[in-house]
């Protein structure tokens, strides 16, 4: 395996300032393994648009700034030059942006997202648009209009949604670094179920602005990485305050480098670390257990301070979930009707009245799940069900932040683990959207709380990557990249070395790709 | 139950019978410099989707940001209609497909208002003055402009197709919205009219929107239900849409009241519904069913935070208000010199600013009201259109003031220059150029017809010099008629004395 993909961004950071390595090669490398090993019949299918010529351009304009030094070489963000993958919720200039739907496909998006002008301002290269479920609904990745995404793993499994994209991408060293979206667990229990580190940031720490809205109180962007070091330089950059986006927190961006920094010394002396009692036990797998409990070993040896919290409503967090997420999603999509952009579809027959169309468009654009989500949302929003529904759903929302107040009155940050199960594999849940459901238990209530959550690696179970999650305070998210990073550092120590390079060697030949 | 009828009741016999029961909303176009969640222009007639941006278009990720502007603008009117601001408010999803609405939602205020519980004391012809109660006054984004294509109605239904301009697609709106109101009787049409005045009146001094009814940008929702005398409980009630001149909210009230009564006393009920309303026969028909099944799913809006009010802020902006209508009033009668009777019937023809304006423009009180309530209201009046849409400025009225001042042209010729003007052909130098209307005060061409006119008429002649000055009348009609009416009527009397030889 090529040298360079392999690196971490952090590392691949450090060579491109040194000159030892130029970025127009990083990015060459990255897009010789897409080509290698996403395509193909049982490829990872972790890209629906590879952005080729303009990867290579800002790489080569990196190249050059680098090259003539001065001023503008010292300007440059420290990651400048490190490819970069982007969740295709998020919209771009020069790319399509389809939600993998087909209500927008070709569809060509006029503006950049706030953090697109921050990647472009900093010079990543971006390598390309990744896949998800439909509009980012699903946790699978199943539920793309354009094919499922493959768990570099273990081809025949998920890769997590929806975000399974970007979290396949960064797995299957197609790239160091991309950006998710986290809505229930969208990037967590991606990052979970392929042995990556991912964040969902403080609600309002990162810019919503063009990132096509799910469900806009629980949306939230944040980095998607092999290191937690790498997830604290891609989180700070795309970061702050952003006057097109009214929710988002006007305070500047946590010292997260410096926590990761901290912590992988791997001392976790006077960290008191709060152990959920409602997201262990019952529905977690025997393997997941396991290696959480190991986790809970090694951070109580390294000077943590572990003790038991409750969280009595989070038994109610699902459900509330299920109110308020499709209530927001109902309403979000309705722009989504083929009058203005993206697909439009006449009926095969009959009159051609807006209603009609924009009826014949939503029918055949949208997928099942989508659709499921948004006649949930319609009903649980009518008149007469409101109260009962999308206002229970709030109260419970309350709750759900009471119990977290209470937790962190104890613990400075809490644990879990990220999901209850290791990959599934593709196809056993597609009937059975309720199961498929239950993979989010972990993960909702912090988006439910608006606070920040991160998974990182916490060894194998049958050989499939299990996630272990911290979660802390709102703002607080720097106390999660010294207990992530002291977390993988403790477990590299007793591995030998990251799990990732555990993962099986993917190549053309096994993914039925070129060569 | 069919509630239609071809019949009307005559106005007098069903308020016989019956007691009108009134409600309005009145939405009113911000006149701030962005749109309400975006930085788009808010700009009128400018080219269609022009002045719009992807948050305004609606396109996939975009996200709304409240324009505090807009928001200060709405406390402001709230202040104005005493009305309570509220501490704290939010914005919320109004939800339904149509095209002219990008999000297919319509960002509004639901059940918390930014002001509330406030009233406006409403003067009427007479001089009474009758107090309207408001319910709330709501900030809310406009939906864009559809131009149906086709079709016989000019309505969406039958049309080939539309042609939607999302210009005005987030354009702030206020909305007002009064408590019922029940007592006016008779008077309703008058009040109707008088109330929707009375906002546009507020508004515009205010300075807050530029409240030309004519582009919409103060568009009133009439409800009217009769209840028969002495009973306790409302009648059901049409909402007729959209009536965009005080006249039109005048007659839509009236056409209403003579509609119910007729449906009544058929036997038959009224059915809850919107009504539409034509201006060319003062008539309004069924628009749609409005019902408790209208089901527009409210929920707070995600994506902006509550607008939290301090009581500085609130301070600060009271303190921008104008004086009040009714004081300014009493100045302004104050300061033009004008009887009870002059100024009533100026404020009644709703002209006050218009006269306020000319005056400021250059003229006098009395010249301003003389073009005002005479000339422009005989146009309008034969145009059916209120004075204040007949596209005079006052800058037209000094200008006219100033031709015949400078003796270019006379009274008789202003009006017919006026007419052109309302008619659009220019500014009155441009068509008196144009249309070669100068007077002529060129004594020599005016001395050569008034010799001729003279000559003519000896026995006139006589009867002047023998002392009957008021007999040069008798020589006008041969003089005009020889300069084809663009002779100085007192100039020709000069000269003809000074022919004479007699002390003028």
């Amino acid at each position: 395996m090529n040298e360079i993909i392999h690196l971490s961004a952090t590392e691949l950071a450090a060579k491109l300032r040194a000159g030892e390595i130029t970025s127009v090669a990083a990015v060459q490398a990255h897009l010789d393994r897409i080509a290698e090993v996403d395509g193909g019949e049982r490829g990872v299918n972790a890209f629906l648009h590879v952005n080729t010529e303009e990867a290579l351009a800002v790489a080569a304009e990196v190249d050059a700034i680098r090259a003539a030094g001065g001023a503008d070489a010292q300007a440059l963000h420290p990651f400048a030059g490190v490819p970069i993958a982007i969740k295709d919720l998020i919209v771009t200039k020069g790319q399509p942006t389809t939600a993998a739907s087909k209500m927008l496909e070709g569809w060509m998006s006029p503006y950049d997202a706030t953090v697109i002008e921050k990647i472009r301002a900093a010079k990543l290269p971006m390598l390309g648009k990744t896949n998800l479920d439909e509009f980012a609904m699903g946790s699978s990745t199943e539920h793309s209009a354009y094919g499922p995404t493959r768990n570099p793993w273990d081809l025949d499994r998920i890769p997590g949604g929806s975000g399974g994209g970007s979290a396949a991408a960064v797995a299957a060293f197609e790239a160091p670094l991309a950006l998710g979206t986290d809505t229930g667990g969208s990037i967590r229990q991606p990052g979970a179920v392929t042995g990556t580190v991912g964040v969902k940031p403080t609600y309002g720490g990162v810019s919503r602005y063009g990132a096509i809205a799910m469900a806009s109180s629980l949306d939230q962007i944040g980095p998607v990485t092999r290191t937690v070091l790498d997830s604290a330089y891609l989180h700070e950059l795309i970061g702050g305050h952003d006057a097109a986006d009214s929710t988002s927190l006007n305070e500047p961006v946590p010292a997260l480098i410096a926590a990761a920094e901290q912590g992988a010394s791997g001392d976790m002396t006077g960290v008191r670390v709060g152990v959920i009692k409602e997201l262990q036990g019952e529905g977690y797998e025997a393997g997941v257990q396991a290696r959480f409990d190991e986790s809970l070993e090694a951070l109580r040896a390294a000077g943590a301070e572990i003790v038991e919290v409750s969280c009595p409503n989070f038994k109610y967090a699902l459900g509330a979930y299920y109110l308020i997420m499709p209530s927001e999603v109902s309403s979000n999509l309705a722009k989504f009707d083929g009058v203005r952009f993206g697909t439009r579809v006449l009926p095969a027959e009959g009159p051609l009245t807006i209603e009609r169309v924009m009826g014949a468009t939503r029918a055949a654009g949208f997928g099942d799940e989508v659709k499921r989500r948004i006649i949930l949302g319609t009903y649980a929003l009518s008149a007469g069900y409101y109260d009962a529904y999308y206002g229970s759903a709030q109260k419970v929302r309350t709750l759900i932040q009471r119990d977290f107040d209470a937790a962190f009155a104890q613990a400075d940050v809490l644990i879990s683990p990220t999901s209850p199960t290791v990959a599934f594999e593709l196809g056993s849940k597609t009937d059975d959207p309720l199961a498929m459901y239950l993979n989010d238990v972990a993960t909702i209530p912090a988006n439910m709380a608006g606070i920040p959550g991160i998974t990182v690696p916490g060894g194998l179970s049958e050989g499939l990557p299990v996630g272990i999650q911290f979660l802390a305070p709102a703002r607080e998210d720097a106390r999660l990249y010294r207990a992530g990073a002291a977390l993988e550092k403790l477990l590299e120590d007793k591995w030998g070395g990251r799990l990732i390079d555990q993962a099986p060697e993917l190549s053309a030949a096994t993914t039925g790709g070129v060569s | 139950m069919a509630s239609y009828t071809d019949e009307l009741v005559d106005f007098d016999v069903a308020l016989e019978k019956y007691d009108p029961v009134l409600g309005f909303e009145v939405h009113v176009e911000l006149n701030t410099k962005t749109k309400m969640f975006s930085s788009a222009p808010n700009v009128f007639g400018d080219v269609p989707n022009t002045n719009v941006t992807p948050v305004c278009l609606g396109l996939p990720g975009v996200l709304p940001v409240v324009n505090k502007t807009a928001v200060e603008y709405a406390i402001m009117i709230g202040l104005a209609l005493n009305c309570k601001i509220a501490e704290r408010c939010g914005f919320a999803r109004k939800n339904y497909f149509y095209p002219d609405t990008p999000k297919n939602f319509q960002t509004s205020q639901y059940d918390d208002p930014i002001a509330y519980d406030g009233w406006l004391d409403i003067e009427l012809s007479d001089g009474e003055v009758f107090r309207v109660e408001i319910e709330r006054a709501h900030m809310e984004e406009d939906a864009g402009k559809l131009t149906h294509m086709g079709g016989a109605t000019g309505r969406i239904q039958g049309a080939d197709y539309s042609l939607v301009d999302y210009n005005r697609s987030g354009v702030p709106l206020v909305e007002i919205v009064t408590k019922t109101i029940e007592g006016a009787g008779k008077r309703a049409p008058e009040l109707a009219k008088a109330y929707v005045a009375a906002i546009r009146e507020i508004v515009k001094a205010l300075d807050v929107s530029d409240a030309k009814m004519e582009r919409g940008n103060v568009r009133c929702d009439a409800n009217v239900s009769l209840m028969l005398k002495g009973a306790e409980k409302f009648g059901t009630r049409t909402e007729t849409k959209n009536v965009n001149s005080l006249r039109a909210v005048e007659h839509a009230v009236r056409f209403e009241i003579e509609r119910h009564a007729a449906v009544l006393n058929s036997g038959a009920a009224i059915v809850q519904e919107t009504r539409h309303w034509h201006e060319d026969t003062r008539t309004t028909t069924s628009g749609r069913p409005k019902s408790d099944a209208d089901d527009y799913r409210y929920f707070p809006e995600p994506d902006l935070v509550p607008v939290v009010t301090t009581p500085e802020w609130i301070e600060e902006l009271r303190a921008r208000l104008p004086e009040p209508p009714a004081e300014r009033r009493k100045r302004l009668q104050a300061d033009w010199g004008y009887s009870d009777a002059e100024f009533r019937d100026v404020v009644n023809a709703g002209v006050t600013e218009a006269i306020e304006e000319t005056i400021a423009a250059g003229t006098t009180a009395a010249v301003a009201r003389k073009w005002w309530m005479g000339e422009i209201a005989r146009l309008a009046k034969n145009a059916d259109k209120d004075v204040t849409d007949m596209g005079v400025e006052p800058a037209t009225i000094v200008e006219l003031n100033s031709l015949i001042e400078g003796k270019k042209i006379n009274d008789k010729i202003a009006r017919q220059v006026l007419e052109f003007v309302v008619a659009g052909e220019g500014t009155p130098s441009q068509i008196v150029e144009k249309r070669s209307l100068a007077v002529v005060n060129d004594d020599s061409a005016l001395g050569a017809a008034i010799d001729a006119a003279m000559e003519a008429m000896p026995d006139v002649v006589a009867k002047v010099k023998g002392g009957k000055l008021q007999a040069i009348g008798a020589l006008m009609g041969p003089v005009m008629k020889a300069t084809r009416g663009q002779a100085d009527a007192g100039r020709v009397r000069e000269l003809v004395l000074e022919k004479l030889g007699i002390e003028g």
